[in-house]
């Protein structure tokens, strides 16, 4: 048996609460021709360069069939049912002009004058009353669960209001993300029968979802209601309207990425604090070093841990390789972030970090669409946790990990606490 | 003591308790202050700066403080640190003494120095007609004085404006007219708007942007003169042409002159396009010898450029005068083999007519241009400028996001035209000449600058000392 790649090896489900020593595996070669023809780049300055490549696609249609989706007995393509399910781009998939026009399009309604102004800063109270409410319900508990108890519900209620999707509606979009995540393997597993008999109900899953958002638009096209989707739907921008396809793919990834990202990151920030003593006390004792402890948090454990879309539409020459045009490119955000290159004693956590500009966001012009949402509701979440939060103690370290590479995150993170101040 | 250890004393010392005395108190002169502290300088330090303020941020001046979304006193700078210096604010410096060390202000006090920053900026060149520059509603900006009496005003408002010169500041004045909906006439010497900056093919692009947001604007025109009422307010000009315009407020944006007067009898390489130094801030003298103990940085610095074949280089640029005061303060209390060397790619940004304008490079290095990115029509673009087939410069139109990937290939001296996007090819990717003016034609100096090899300005006789 061929001895499986550092970036295989990071894949492989055992290694989710700690790829980090793969990574430092992997980079050792920046940019690393897998067996199956892709080029996972590993390190900042390389990730960096090719972010900024306008030689790089993100849109997968622009990709020959990626061979990293064969499975590696039967060359059947395989393990991509969000990409198969969806027929039109989104802002991530997609490149400019369109990609551009686009997130031109949808920014306004969302953090940019003139219709949305103050959408985000307005949005700190509602924010502060769901964090207040969630720590509230702990009292009485001695164990309670940073995830489903509280990482979760946080994210999900703000996307939906802000979107104007039903919160009732949030049990059958969550049975989709999780049933759709849980097939979509881009590692060894990938094969293994367990994945492959997902992949059916994951395909369901997405298209149930598209189904989904689709009606929803509708709904508003007949109907206008409040939020962000009831307004690209009915108003014109000045480059006009996107079409149903492409609105109703950029919806799902929407309410998708909205939340999803935001619930890792929130899980792992309560995880990682409770690691590091030291830094939670010095968080508890300096309540105002939470911006920079959030932007700490992001690079530590990074919510989107590689992005899988790209593909090199011409020759391109790096770090003493070429990738070959039509190669399928995977940039790990989750190993530049750890790339001692970049930042000094990279796998300490240092709330006060300096220069510290890492990619939990990713840069250039796929920079996260919902930054500016997901940094305000992680302040405050994680601020409000560390400071009422009593004694908190991890219960099991390692928790357990969901499954899906990319969207990294602990299934649960149970917590025993002593109390919850007011 | 071993040498070293002498050395090592000395050094120590100094930062212990040793003077250092800077001139200018804006961007420059600030970060410099923080880094010098940031270093561990623990003696005294003096900042000398002509205006009454704390130091300010002067781009917002031509752009949020005119349009009256921020109030002209609400631009100070954010502190990055304690500082802990004795200001001397309101009192120009008027002298240098380098063999006393000392610096003499207008009110005629001596401030000895250890080490001395030089970083008093430049100021906005003046309308040269005394008599016409003094009539009421003739601005110049540069100070937030200046903008606040001209934000005023605007808010009247002018029936109509008139701006002399479309550089970046007259361009951006006369967009934030027409964003207040205001009449606004541009007269502009050269061809077209940042002609000088970025040249024709761009300025083409830039004048069809302002008469698309309805900008009066006459170029290859000059003002012969300014005519007031019997009020002495400023009611109209006269064009080179013979045609008038009537204006009750005028703009004259000429560019800027180095505040480099008071080192006048110094010995220091000071001249017309600053003070030269190397690439460490240190300055030189008339004869080409580096001063040990006077610092230059900002925009009164001009410094030789590894990749602008070490031509000096002058720039009137935010980053510029950040970093080169981080530079050069860190090489104020530190000796060889410890400096650092101050190579920043110069780079830039503008707000106007509602488009963000970059550019990385000297983009006047470059003679020919090419469209890599975008669609010019939309005024949504990027371009690359090249000189003897490798690149030197990019300019961004609402396409910033991209500039990092062309600074890049700039320091690597990469290849002109530069590879082709994969997607968002414009339908025209063919090099053209980039058409800057003539050096010798008068218009808008561009803020960045190759001011050639000489150290000094003055021209030296060569005599050999015999022994």
């Amino acid at each position: 048996m061929v001895e499986e790649t550092p970036w295989q090896q990071a894949l492989r489900y055992a290694n989710r609460a700690n790829p980090y020593p793969f990574y430092e595996e992997l980079r050792k070669t920046p940019v690393a021709r897998q067996p199956d023809g892709t080029y996972v780049v590993s390190t900042y300055r390389e990730i960096v360069a090719l972010l900024h490549d306008p030689r790089v696609s993100s849109d997968p249609r622009k990709c020959p069939v990626p061979v990293a989706a064969r499975t590696e007995d039967s060359g059947e393509p395989a393990a991509e049912p969000i990409r198969e399910a969806l027929t039109e781009p989104n802002i991530i998939t997609c490149d400019p002009p369109e990609h551009d026009r686009d997130r031109r399009t949808m920014m306004p309604h969302f953090v940019g004058p003139p219709q949305a102004p103050h959408l985000i800063s307005d949005l700190e109270p509602d924010i502060r009353r769901l964090v207040d409410g969630l720590l509230d319900d702990m009292r009485g508990k001695t164990r309670i669960d940073a995830v489903d108890d509280f990482a979760y519900p946080l994210p999900v209620t703000v996307i939906c209001k802000v979107l104007g999707v039903p919160l009732e509606d949030e049990p059958r979009f969550h049975h989709w993300i999780e049933t759709a995540l849980d097939a979509l393997d881009f590692g060894p597993e990938a094969a293994s029968e367990e994945i492959r008999s997902r992949l059916a109900g994951a395909r369901q899953a997405v298209q149930d979802f598209g189904q989904f958002a689709a009606e929803l638009l509708d709904r508003y096209a007949d109907q206008p209601g409040p939020g962000m989707l009831s307004a690209l739907v009915n108003e014109d921008g000045p480059e006009g309207r996107m079409s149903k396809g492409v609105l109703a793919s950029n919806a799902l990834l929407l309410i998708f990425a909205g939340h999803e990202t935001t619930v890792n990151l929130i899980a792992h920030s309560v995880l990682t604090l409770l690691r590091h003593p030291d830094a939670l006390e010095q968080l508890r004792r300096r309540p105002e070093l939470i911006v920079s402890a959030v932007e700490e948090l992001l690079r530590f454990e990074s919510s989107v841990q590689f992005w899988h879309t790209r593909s090199a539409l011409e020759d391109i020459d790096i770090a003493g390789t070429t990738i070959p045009k039509g190669a399928p490119i995977f940039l790990v955000y989750g190993s530049a972030n750890r790339d001692p290159e970049r930042f000094t004693d990279p796998d300490e956590l240092d709330l006060e970090r300096r220069d510290n500009q890492h990619l939990g966001f990713s840069q250039g012009i796929h920079f996260c669409f919902g930054a500016p949402l997901a940094r305000l509701e992680v302040q405050v979440a994680v601020g409000e946790f560390v400071r009422r939060v009593e004694n908190p103690r991890l219960v099991e370290d390692p928790p357990p990990y969901r499954h899906n590479q990319i969207f990294r995150g602990p299934r649960h993170v149970l917590v025993d606490i002593d109390g919850v101040r007011d | 003591m071993t040498l070293r250890a002498t050395v090592a004393e000395l050094v120590r010392e100094f930062r212990a308790s040793g003077r250092i005395v800077i001139v200018g108190a804006s961007l420059a002169g600030l970060r410099a202050a923080e880094t010098l502290r940031e270093e561990g300088f623990t003696g005294s330090l003096t900042i000398v700066g002509d205006e009454p303020y704390e130091p300010y941020d002067r781009p917002p001046l031509s752009k949020q403080v005119l349009k009256g979304w921020v109030p002209a006193d609400h631009t100070k700078l954010p502190r990055m640190r304690e500082v802990d210096a004795d200001w001397r604010l309101g009192v120009a410096a008027v002298g240098l003494d380098r063999a006393a060390k000392q610096v003499r202000l207008a009110d005629g006090e001596q401030v000895p120095y250890d080490r001395l920053l030089i970083a008093t900026g430049t100021r906005a060149r003046q309308w040269p007609n005394q008599a016409e520059a003094a009539l009421q509603g003739v601005h110049t900006i540069r100070s937030r004085d200046d903008a606040a009496q001209l934000q005023k005003e605007l808010a009247e408002p002018p029936s109509r404006v008139l701006v002399i010169g479309a550089g970046f500041i007259g361009s951006e004045v006369s967009s934030v007219c027409r964003e207040l909906d205001i009449p606004v006439t541009v007269v502009e010497r050269g061809s077209a708007p940042l002609v000088g900056a970025l040249g024709g093919v761009i300025g083409e692009i830039a004048a069809q942007l302002q008469r698309d947001h309805g900008v009066d604007l006459r170029c290859g025109l000059g003002v012969s003169s300014l005519e007031g009422d019997s009020g002495g307010h400023v009611r109209r000009a006269r064009l080179s042409d013979g045609s008038t315009v009537d204006a009750d407020v005028v703009v004259t944006s000429l560019g800027s002159i180095r505040n480099v007067e008071w080192l006048e009898g110094s010995g220091l390489a000071a001249g017309f396009w600053g003070v030269g130094c190397d690439a460490g801030g240190r300055a030189f003298d008339i004869n080409g010898v580096v001063t040990d103990s006077i610092f230059v940085a900002g925009d009164v610095a001009r410094a030789p450029h590894v990749l602008y074949e070490y031509q000096f280089l002058a720039m009137e640029h935010w980053d510029n005068a950040v970093l080169g005061a981080e530079a050069a303060a860190h090489n104020m209390v530190n000796l060889e083999p410890h400096y650092r060397p101050h190579l920043l790619l110069p780079g830039f940004w503008s707000g106007q007519f509602g488009v963000n304008i970059k550019s990385v490079g000297v983009p006047p290095f470059g003679d020919e241009i090419v469209f890599t990115q975008g669609s010019v029509e939309e005024h949504r673009f990027a371009a690359a400028y090249g000189h003897r087939g490798r690149i030197v410069a990019a300019v961004t139109f609402d396409h910033g996001k991209w500039l990092e990937y062309y600074g890049k290939l700039i320091e690597q001296s990469g290849p002109f035209p530069p590879p082709p996007p994969g997607w968002d090819q414009p339908p025209d990717m063919k090099p053209m000449p980039a058409e800057f003016p003539d050096p010798r034609v008068p218009t808008a100096i561009p803020d960045v600058v190759l001011t050639g090899h000489a150290p000094s300005e003055r021209t030296a006789e060569f005599r050999p000392r015999h022994r």
